[in-house]
């Protein structure tokens, strides 16, 4: 049995010393007075190599070999080496959350460093250690929002991203909140519509930057109408593209949420991600999650701790603003380390390539007979085609063809049934964009 | 140390990119650029290795000392698991490919290991199915309760909003119960550690929808009574929610779904051997009983009759989607690696081992530190530092002393009801000879509070910083560096 | 006259007003003291009612509203120096005040001596 470092003569001086002689008289002991369970569904355990060998095979079932066309909010970015061989330090990866702070001033300096990076990025005054994955930091916002506002109700755009928007139906299901979604639509009245929703008794208007059809839009009229209405702004944003965009913080948004995956984390089939959040100096304190600060020790040397912990569940208990204990702290590391090796201009460079790529192939695409756009032409890496069928068939038959195309929006949106949402990083290069046009002129 | 920032020089680069190779479209209107661009620093690749490598140096980590820290289970995260999680063809998988036409066939390897991860943790937590959806621990709880909520609105039993939680609890339990929408009550637990019955009793009510019990309790101890209190809260309409922080103690030996549980989630960063990362990310699959299972969240992963694996949504009382996708599959991956190599006798060799050690540590300092309940414990023992005090010598100082002499501190001041509390953990994968340095340091720490108690108070001083201003900290917040 | 609360609130009465504050019992309890969420000027609240929090790096304590009333003024030194109720407890470090005051809600609290007797018997 790996992992176990007692033996046999260990375990007979220890009996002795707690006044056992078997693990059946240990457990009575303990009061787990009743026969252990036969777990006769289970198999024996096995060797490292067979389960590595087991894994390899698993891993070969899945086909990473398509080139890659999706994203709808997680995307596939080009990672550094030096982020894994940071991150694979165990000295980060087998610590625990630093309350020791004598012990654990490796994690804490850095996650100071990621809060100092999603500031600067967002262009807020405060961010907090991580939250699970962009969808639950999207929820928390608009609790945050409740709070601070004491109000119940929630406007939020139908361009946020339709997984964060069932996340938040499924928690508000047993709360008193309303949650009041607004259509999106392909026109430019969706902003009027938007703010037309806002009302006294608003406690926050939420979107998403850019949005889920991976449209760019300036947001200064919507968080100025939702702050003349006592509501506070939230905004779900894409950080890669923050490198070239204004940044939600001069917007006028009070909280800024995110999922972080893009920067630095592999796709992973789901998780584990990152949820990233940023506001006011004003709003601090109604933040959830874990803060890392900045002090000195008895000797006046700087250091960092963990603060303004009574916001949190072991203090607060019931009216915590959160219930988040274990957040992402190391996907915070790994995103805090892939910003350093991309680096101001390496940011930009990438957020230039991926939208100079998808611009490219959204021309491409749209020579081929029968397709049409969607939506202007202010997009980042992201864009929406209109296909003259089915997009989900013609997505399936491009699989065949070695492609992961683009994800139809008819899933979530009944009446984009026809509609494809197409993503493209700088990993993709002009012979696969011009590969994906011709196949797709092939399929139609 | 220095911030990264401030080894920042302007035109150095830490990465390489692709140059462009399509034409310059300048796709984005000059309208929406940022005006100044965000500050990232700029260094080298060299100089980012070096920066966060000595940071890690400044980290006690499971694999640099021994990590007694109670209720968090820092057992050994073997290392092959991590070139698992690796290989390409999990950690380049996109997670809505499954979602596409002809796509489940593609992630047919990814969907196994969650379909059988959850098969092998429903055995052994006696429960019928399982998500593996929860993304943390207390993701689980939320997850758990909000299935309990489902259970009574179904039932149309819409008055039972109170949630029942022994003081005892970590804090979790009642922000969880509270984020989901219930009230919470308190119930105190009795002169032996357990819950208290008559408390309990007093309590239980139609506007009861359950009762949050940890077990083995967070204390370190198995309620005698558990059988009974699950009696007692079904009874009253209630349905009965484990907090599986410390399934480590009973893992392979005990099945909560056997005890009359209802829904329990675990924590695979804890007994199931996944690493912290540092405070994250974990992992907090939920387990059912049977009544339980039409509202588990959506999607789930189902085997077909030709042993292929498909997602399904069709699930109509399902409480909806927790997770953006099927839960932290990296960690899962993880977790399903270990349990393949425990097998169904290794995990029960890790519960007797945990309370083993847990009771040897607990038998050998019994005369140095007091006990508020003597009683054989589980796989944690909790000791309170009340002699200490009356020298001056407080838990914390005990934790600090701790540090310099290579040991991570055990959990302190928790649970709440055990005043000065040391609460230790040390796992099944620590050997007899680690665990015997670790007393004789308790014990010498206890000797030098009798002889020398300045020296304990003014621990640490073989870290990279001296105990911190905290308060400082809190009133006068620097939380970023904003350039 | 000061009246005093069990959950060691004091309430100082002048004329038509009620200054609020928390006992040197009680800041002694919380140790430093980091963070005071006050009201707002006009909120009413109603006795027992959260009129604000006492932070400390360690613990939140909800001070609850001894009398019922509507607040005229806030002590607005202690958002930078909340220090001052550790200082200055049941002076300085005041809370509130409260106008429109029911002053016969006082009746259920304690004086000095009382307050006294009251601590002695808690420790």
């Amino acid at each position: 049995m790996p992992y176990i470092a007692n033996t046999e003569a260990d375990v007979r001086e220890m009996f002795k010393t707690i006044g056992c002689d078997s693990f059946e008289q240990m457990w009575e002991k303990a009061q787990i007075k009743f026969p252990p369970p036969s777990l006769d569904t289970l198999h024996s355990g096995l060797s490292e190599y067979e389960v590595v060998r087991h894994l390899n095979e698993l891993a070969a079932r899945n086909a990473t070999q398509l080139v890659n066309f999706l994203g709808a909010g997680y995307y596939d970015h080009i990672i550094p080496a030096a982020v894994g061989e940071i991150t694979g330090r165990s000295e980060f990866y087998t610590a625990y959350t630093p309350y020791q702070p004598e012990a654990s001033q490796g994690t804490l300096q850095a996650i100071y460093e990621y809060q100092s990076m999603i500031c600067r990025l967002t262009g807020l005054f405060v961010a907090n250690a991580s939250l699970y994955d962009g969808g639950t930091a999207l929820f928390e916002a608009m609790m945050m929002a409740g709070r601070i506002t004491r109000r119940r109700q929630a406007v939020i755009s139908e361009a946020v991203s339709p997984i964060f928007r069932r996340m938040i139906e499924c928690y508000s299901s047993n709360l008193d909140i309303e949650l009041i979604q607004v259509p999106s639509g392909t026109d430019d009245s969706a902003q009027q519509r938007l703010m037309a929703a806002i009302t006294e008794n608003t406690a926050c208007v939420i979107v998403q930057y850019p949005n889920v059809f991976g449209t760019i839009e300036a947001w200064e009229e919507v968080t100025a109408h939702a702050h003349a209405k006592g509501a506070l702004a939230v905004c779900s944003c894409y950080p890669v593209a923050l490198a070239v965009l204004t940044p939600p913080g001069e917007m006028g948004f009070d909280i800024v949420t995110g999922e972080g995956q893009s920067i630095g984390i592999p796709l992973s089939f789901g998780g584990p991600y990152l949820g990233f959040m940023a506001t006011t100096e004003k709003y601090m304190r109604k933040m959830p999650g874990r803060i890392c600060g900045r002090t000195v020790d008895l000797d006046g040397k700087d250091g960092f701790v963990l603060t303004l912990q009574t916001r949190e569940q072991h203090i607060r208990r019931a009216s915590a603003m959160s219930n988040i204990c274990s957040n992402e702290s190391l996907c915070a590391l790994t995103a805090l380390v892939y910003l350093c090796c991309m680096g101001r201009q390496g940011l930009i460079d990438v957020a230039e390539l991926c939208a100079a790529k998808a611009a490219f192939a959204r021309s491409e695409i749209l020579k081929i007979d029968g397709v049409k756009p969607v939506g202007g032409e202010a997009f980042f890496n992201e864009f929406v085609i209109s296909l003259p069928g089915d997009a989900a068939e013609v997505v399936g038959k491009m699989i065949d063809k070695g492609f992961a195309a683009g994800f139809p929006l008819g899933r979530y949106y009944p009446d984009r049934k026809n509609q494809l949402l197409i993503a493209v990083t700088e990993k993709r290069t002009r012979e696969e964009i011009k590969a994906l046009a011709n196949a797709l002129e092939a399929v139609l | 140390m220095k911030l990264i920032f401030s080894i920042s020089r302007s035109g150095r680069r830490g990465s390489s990119i692709p140059k462009a190779d399509v034409p310059e479209m300048n796709a984005i209107p000059q309208r929406f650029r940022r005006k100044k661009s965000a500050e990232l620093p700029e260094v080298s690749e060299q100089e980012v290795i070096r920066h966060f490598t000595a940071l890690s140096r400044k980290n006690m980590g499971v694999d640099t000392n021994f990590y007694p820290l109670g209720s968090c289970t820092m057992k050994y995260n073997p290392k092959f698991h991590e070139r698992i999680a690796a290989l390409p063809g999990f950690a380049e998988l996109h997670p809505l490919l499954p979602q596409l036409r002809h796509g489940g066939a593609l992630t047919q390897g990814a969907l196994a290991v969650i379909y059988e991860a959850e098969r092998i943790l429903s055995e052994l937590l006696g429960f019928s199915a399982c998500t593996m959806q929860p993304l943390a621990g207390a993701h689980g709880e939320l997850a758990g309760v909000m299935l309990i909520a489902a259970y009574h609105k179904a039932c149309k039993d819409d008055k039972r909003k109170v949630m029942l939680i022994p003081d005892a609890a970590h804090g979790t339990n009642p922000a969880s119960a509270a984020v989901a929408g219930f009230d919470t009550v308190e119930i105190a637990s009795d002169s032996e550690g357990n819950v208290d019955l008559e408390d309990l009793k007093k309590h239980l009510g139609p506007e009861v929808a359950g009762l949050m019990l940890t077990c083995p309790n967070t204390l370190g101890l198995f309620d005698r009574n558990v059988k009974e209190i699950c009696r007692l809260v079904h009874e009253a309409g209630g349905l009965c929610y484990c907090d599986g922080a410390n399934f480590n103690a009973i893992i392979g030996r005990v099945r909560p779904g056997d005890l009359g549980f209802d829904v329990m989630h675990v924590n695979l960063h804890k007994t199931f051997s996944t690493p912290h990362g540092g405070g994250g990310p974990g992992s907090g699959p939920v387990g059912v009983a049977e009544k339980l299972v039409p509202y588990l969240p959506v999607s789930r992963v189902t085997k077909r009759s030709d042993g292929t694996y498909a997602l399904e949504y069709d699930y109509p009382d399902s409480i909806g989607y927790i997770a953006p996708f099927y839960g932290n599959f990296g960690i899962i991956l993880r977790a399903y690696a270990y349990m393949l190599t425990l097998g169904r006798e290794g995990f029960r060799r890790v519960s007797e081992n945990a309370v083993l050690n847990a009771n040897y540590i607990r038998c050998r300092l019994a005369p140095y530190y007091d006990q508020k309940y003597d009683r054989f414990s589980m796989h944690e023992c909790v000791f309170s530092a009340t002699r200490q005090v009356a020298k001056g010598v407080h838990a914390l100082d005990i934790a600090k002393a701790l540090i310099d002499r290579g040991y991570h501190p055990p959990t302190i001041y928790f649970p709440l009801i055990v005043p000065e509390a040391l609460m230790i953990e040390p796992t099944e994968t620590e050997s007899k000879d680690t665990i015997d340095s670790f007393i004789e340091a308790m014990i010498e720490i206890a000797k030098m509070t009798e002889t020398n108690p300045e020296q304990i108070q003014q621990a640490p001083v073989t870290t990279p910083v001296k105990r911190m201003d905290e308060t400082r900290a809190a009133r006068t917040p620097v939380v970023a560096d904003l350039g | 006259m000061k009246y005093y609360s069990e959950d060691h609130e004091w309430v100082e009465i002048h004329g038509e007003e009620a200054t609020i504050g928390i006992s040197e019992y009680a800041a002694k309890q919380l140790g430093d003291i980091t963070y005071v969420e006050l009201p707002s000027e006009d909120d009413d609240f109603i006795v027992g009612d959260t009129l604000g929090v006492v932070e400390s790096v360690k613990a939140a304590s909800d001070i609850y509203s001894p009398v019922s009333g509507t607040v005229v003024m806030i002590n607005d030194a202690l958002e930078d120096e909340p220090n001052l109720i550790n200082e200055s407890p049941e002076d300085k470090g005041w809370l509130c005040k409260l106008t429109n005051i029911d002053t016969s809600e006082l009746d259920d609290m304690m004086n000095v001596d009382a307050y006294d007797k009251y601590l002695k018997e808690l420790s």
